[in-house]
């Protein structure tokens, strides 16, 4: 089970409202390279991997996904909380207002709701753990298109954190790959 | 912005945790290395102490029972702020 603990990862405090720039993070939230799928995907794959570090990691990766889910929700409110009509107006956001007022929603901040369809959990180790690390790579490039597009230092600073956790998780990602070819191979000559 | 001796003791416990975790995914794929293990053990000291410290002070961290309700007379865990309104 989860339990759930009263605290961010990592703070995110920011102060000034900011639609333009919530419908652009809104993409890790519940887009396709976002914290919802990552989280979904390995939490779903975990179930039938054949080895005790390929569980671990999926469970453990899968754990921290959410944990990253909630930091980007809360980026995403705070940045629409107190949001006047017309900033939403210029920011092009009207269409985020008429569906959801100022309300934090997975899908993208063009309105594309989120869907399974982004994610895979095709029951072949080694081709679903490949799929793993491109999706850590793909949010790695979302990371930082993000941050191009920031210029508020509370804005950057956690996005420039999570980002460097898509880096560790490919890292593990990889070594958790290596390790199932080994576990291939050795069934092939027993 | 100054900070209140609530959010420093959540950023000691967010700077233990963080190390933990590193080492959790590090020991998933390396599950042999000890010296790691032993650095874990040590920071899951640390989180317990001060868990326990800020549990005693703001009520539960952790729902479920997984942290105590220091106040005999009122529900701790339903205090503001909650993370996503830290600020």
């Amino acid at each position: 089970m989860w339990i759930y603990e009263k605290k961010l990862q990592y703070p995110v405090k920011i102060k000034r409202p900011n639609p333009k720039m919530a419908a652009a993070i809104l993409s890790q939230y519940g887009g396709p390279d976002g914290e919802l799928a990552a989280s979904l995907r390995y939490l779903s794959q975990r179930h039938h991997m054949p080895i005790p570090e390929a569980k671990g990691m999926l469970n453990d990766i899968g754990t921290e996904e959410l944990a990253h889910f909630e930091m980007v929700g809360a980026m995403v409110h705070q940045l629409m909380k107190g949001a006047s009509i017309e900033e939403i107006k210029a920011a092009g956001a009207e269409s985020w207002y008429t569906d959801h007022d100022r309300a934090t929603w997975p899908g993208t901040g063009t309105g594309v709701p989120f869907t399974a369809a982004y994610i895979m959990s095709k029951g072949d180790p080694i081709a679903d753990l490949t799929e793993d690390l491109a999706a850590e790579q793909k949010a790695r490039a979302t990371y930082e298109h993000l941050i191009d597009l920031a210029d508020d230092p509370d804005v950057i600073d956690p996005l420039r954190w999570l980002r460097e956790r898509e880096v560790v998780h490919f890292q593990r990602f990889g070594e958790i790959l290596n390790k199932l070819y080994e576990w291939k191979d050795s069934k092939k000559y027993y | 912005m100054r900070k209140d001796q609530r959010e420093m003791i959540l950023d000691r416990i967010r700077a233990y945790e963080f190390a933990a975790a590193e080492l959790n995914l590090y020991l998933d794929s390396h599950p042999g290395d000890k010296r790691a293990i032993n650095d874990f053990n040590t920071f899951v000291k640390q989180i317990e102490a001060l868990k326990k410290e800020y549990e005693r002070l703001y009520g539960p961290l952790l729902n479920f029972g997984f942290g105590p309700n220091a106040d005999q007379n009122r529900w701790q865990w339903i205090d503001d702020p909650w993370p996503w309104e830290s600020y």
